[in-house]
């Protein structure tokens, strides 16, 4: 039983990152209806960063709380700014071209993205300094450490953050405004351009986030560690209901929850024919699952919900 | 247009990025002089991708040997030889490693030194023997690699049959194992030595509690160990590299686990432990040979390739050091660099090497090769006890 507990801790903490990733897929989808497949490669750059300024930080003995707090800032700033980047040049040329063009930028955006992550921070595994000592509790017969329960509760509180902005807010309007309609949005005087930029920012940023929070749990960055992190939580976007920001988080915590209880018990039920080594596989089978049988996904793509 | 309009779209273009991932890199060769014999020595190592520090650090050793050699100045039927190095990455891919054989067998080289794993230095073995260019790989293991019948096919290290053994005797009788869980990649290498752990361990009177697998690209364990941590093992055995071994046994503590953690020679390098960082803390791993500082000009070797590359030797660099410096000894006796020459040659060589006096048997497996235990003990991998090999040195 506590076993079952544990599976279920795994995929919590898994899902709360996938869940984090999604909603940069999704916000996007939302507005542009652009699948943005570099997001994978922004969080991958997001870790990077924060692995060298947290390097330089520790070096320089500043403080671990401070240290670790800066290289977030650092990395969420410099996401938000590839974000906007990447926009620029690889999509606003093209918002008006046909489908397939953005989405063969986006691939040519990430493969550049991995290359140039390569040559500045070398093909090896690096190790993730966490400076604090990642204490280990018991719940329920669970263990969780420290670090992950930090990548549950921040998980939770930005997704709590973003719905508010989204829904409460005057920028948060304009954002369902223009997923909604871009030319009304247009004439009632929306800035286009500037929420369009915006929204990469913002899920750039949840991207750095989370781009940290797999480093300190696995304490380990490389550089194309973004590239099936990506594809799943794009998996976890679209098992939601791509477009839909519940839709999103909830694919991402339930696609964390079936790849752990799958890779835990898919040995001993097949008898050993399957076996753990087919984690992967679950995530891409959900979404050739869902693409076939329920495209909408679980929530389903409601219009006035997007952002 | 909806989504579903363009979802097979991008499930076709997700398939097509996920083949094309990968580059080479090529040492161009540089204009000849016409009075030096030029000897092409081929090498393939993955070159990026999460083994790409260990594939990095085999090129090295192969280019320490072949600077050596051309800085040494080699002779072979009276005329001065330049050796230059084709250094191919294969990306641990076995698809790949035979696309790299094929060119380099195109570039027409004289020898190989490679490949790393045994899952790409099976495949590409076939094609060096359809083409009988003699291969010395430094460092892959498996069985199957010389079982093949080639007779191009060698190598420098204890395979996975004796190394495999001395592990799960080590681990039942001298670390008194009795219920063992047992993890592999699934590559050849990581599937061969596991199995082979597996026979010896329950030869010696040990339970496997527990068989799980992963892959050499995973870096999430979570579910796997949890599920292995219901069977109450005393001892986690995974067969495979070290970019898996460190964050596994991180997360094997962070489960609270507090059982022994015991890989193959893919775990003995610096990057486990500064990648696992505490976690790695008494770990073990065996290395066929004996202990660096045991070796005949260990110690030398190691300062030189410190000064030349300015990193500490990851794992196999000293063993493509000597798998170079075997062929060049065949190719004197041969007095010919001609593959066809000298191959009949190379395994009736012994050389001193750094890493042991190397000699073939007849499949092309190293002679009575020594294997080393070591543990993660203070941050450090320290030797602990050296069994089999010709003669058996023991270790502090």
């Amino acid at each position: 039983m506590d076993i079952l507990f544990q599976q279920i801790v795994n995929g919590l903490v898994q899902g709360s990152v996938y869940a984090l990733v999604a909603l940069g897929y999704t916000m996007v989808y939302g507005i542009l209806g652009l699948i943005n497949f570099a997001h994978g490669e922004v969080v991958m750059v997001g870790a990077m960063v924060a692995l060298t300024v947290l390097q330089i930080l520790l070096a320089a003995a500043l403080s671990s709380v401070l240290a670790v707090l800066c290289s977030l800032m650092v990395a969420v700033a410099a996401c938000m700014a590839l974000g906007y980047g990447i926009e620029r040049v690889a999509y606003r040329p093209l918002r008006n071209a046909p489908r397939l063009a953005p989405l063969i930028t986006a691939i040519g955006v990430s493969i550049v993205l991995q290359n140039l992550a390569m040559m500045i921070w070398g093909r090896e595994y690096h190790a993730f300094p966490m400076p604090f000592s990642n204490g280990l509790h018991e719940l329920g017969g669970a263990i969780i450490t420290d670090v992950q329960i930090a990548i549950v509760l921040i998980a939770l509180l930005m997704m709590a953050g973003l719905m508010l902005l989204i829904h409460r807010s005057r920028f948060g309007r304009s954002m369902r405004a223009v997923a909604e309609n871009p030319s009304a949005a247009a004439l009632m005087g929306v800035d286009i351009n500037r929420v369009i930029s915006a929204t990469f920012m913002l899920g750039s940023a949840l991207a750095a986030v989370a781009g940290f929070m797999v480093s300190a749990n696995y304490g380990i960055v490389h550089y194309y560690m973004g590239f099936m992190l990506g594809l799943k939580a794009f998996t976890a976007a679209v098992l939601g209901g791509i477009g839909n920001l519940r839709g999103a988080m909830l694919g991402g915590v339930v696609l964390g929850l079936i790849e752990s209880l799958g890779a835990g018990y898919i040995g001993d039920l097949s008898g050993g024919f399957f076996g753990s080594n087919y984690q992967d596989v679950f995530a891409f089978f959900v979404l050739i699952a869902v693409l076939v049988f329920r495209p909408s996904g679980l929530l389903g793509e409601r219009v006035a919900e997007r952002a | 247009m909806s989504f579903n309009k363009i979802s097979p779209l991008l499930v076709l273009l997700v398939a097509v990025i996920s083949a094309g991932c990968g580059k080479t890199e090529t040492q161009v060769v540089q204009p000849k002089d016409t009075d030096e014999l030029v000897v092409k020595i081929g090498a393939s190592a993955p070159l990026t991708g999460p083994q790409a520090h260990i594939g990095k650090d085999n090129e090295n050793g192969t280019r320490m040997a072949i600077d050596d050699a051309n800085a040494k100045g080699v002779t072979i039927a009276g005329k001065k030889v330049r050796f230059e190095l084709l250094s191919e990455d294969d990306q641990t891919d076995p698809k790949a490693a035979t696309i790299v054989a094929q060119k380099l067998v195109d570039a027409k080289v004289n020898g190989v030194i490679g490949h790393l794993n045994s899952g790409t230095t099976i495949p590409a073995s076939r094609i060096y023997s359809d083409n009988g260019i003699p291969q010395i790989s430094p460092s892959a293991t498996a069985v199957a690699y010389t079982a093949q019948g080639y007779k191009t096919a060698f190598r420098v290290m204890a395979n996975d049959a004796q190394q495999g053994k001395v592990l799960g005797e080590y681990a039942t009788k001298n670390l008194g194992a009795k219920k063992i869980a047992v993890l592999d990649d699934r590559t050849a290498y990581g599937q061969g030595i596991a199995d082979e752990f597996v026979k010896a361990a329950q030869a010696s009177g040990a339970e496997i509690v527990s068989r799980q697998y992963t892959t050499d690209k995973a870096i999430d364990f979570a579910s796997v160990l949890t599920s292995i941590k219901g069977k109450h093992p005393d001892l986690v055995f995974f067969g495979g590299m070290d970019p898996q071994g460190a964050p596994m046994v991180k997360q094997l503590r962070a489960l609270g686990m507090k059982t022994q953690f015991l890989m193959g020679d893919g775990g003995y390098t610096p990057k486990l432990i500064e990648n696992a960082g505490a976690a790695a803390e008494g770990t073990y791993a065996s290395l066929p040979g004996v202990p660096l500082d045991k070796m005949q000009g260990g110690r030398d070797f190691s300062t030189r390739y410190e000064a030349q590359f300015k990193q500490p030797i990851q794992l196999y660099a000293p063993y493509c050091y000597d798998a170079v410096n075997v062929m060049i000894a065949a190719m004197q006796q041969a007095g010919s660099a001609e593959p066809a020459k000298y191959l009949p040659l190379l395994g009736k060589v012994v050389h001193d090497g750094v890493t042991a006096k190397i000699a073939f048997d007849e499949k092309g497996d190293l002679k009575g090769g020594a294997i080393t235990m070591y543990q993660v003990r203070q941050g450090k991998w320290q030797a602990v006890e050296t069994m089999g090999g010709t003669a058996p040195v023991a270790a502090h």
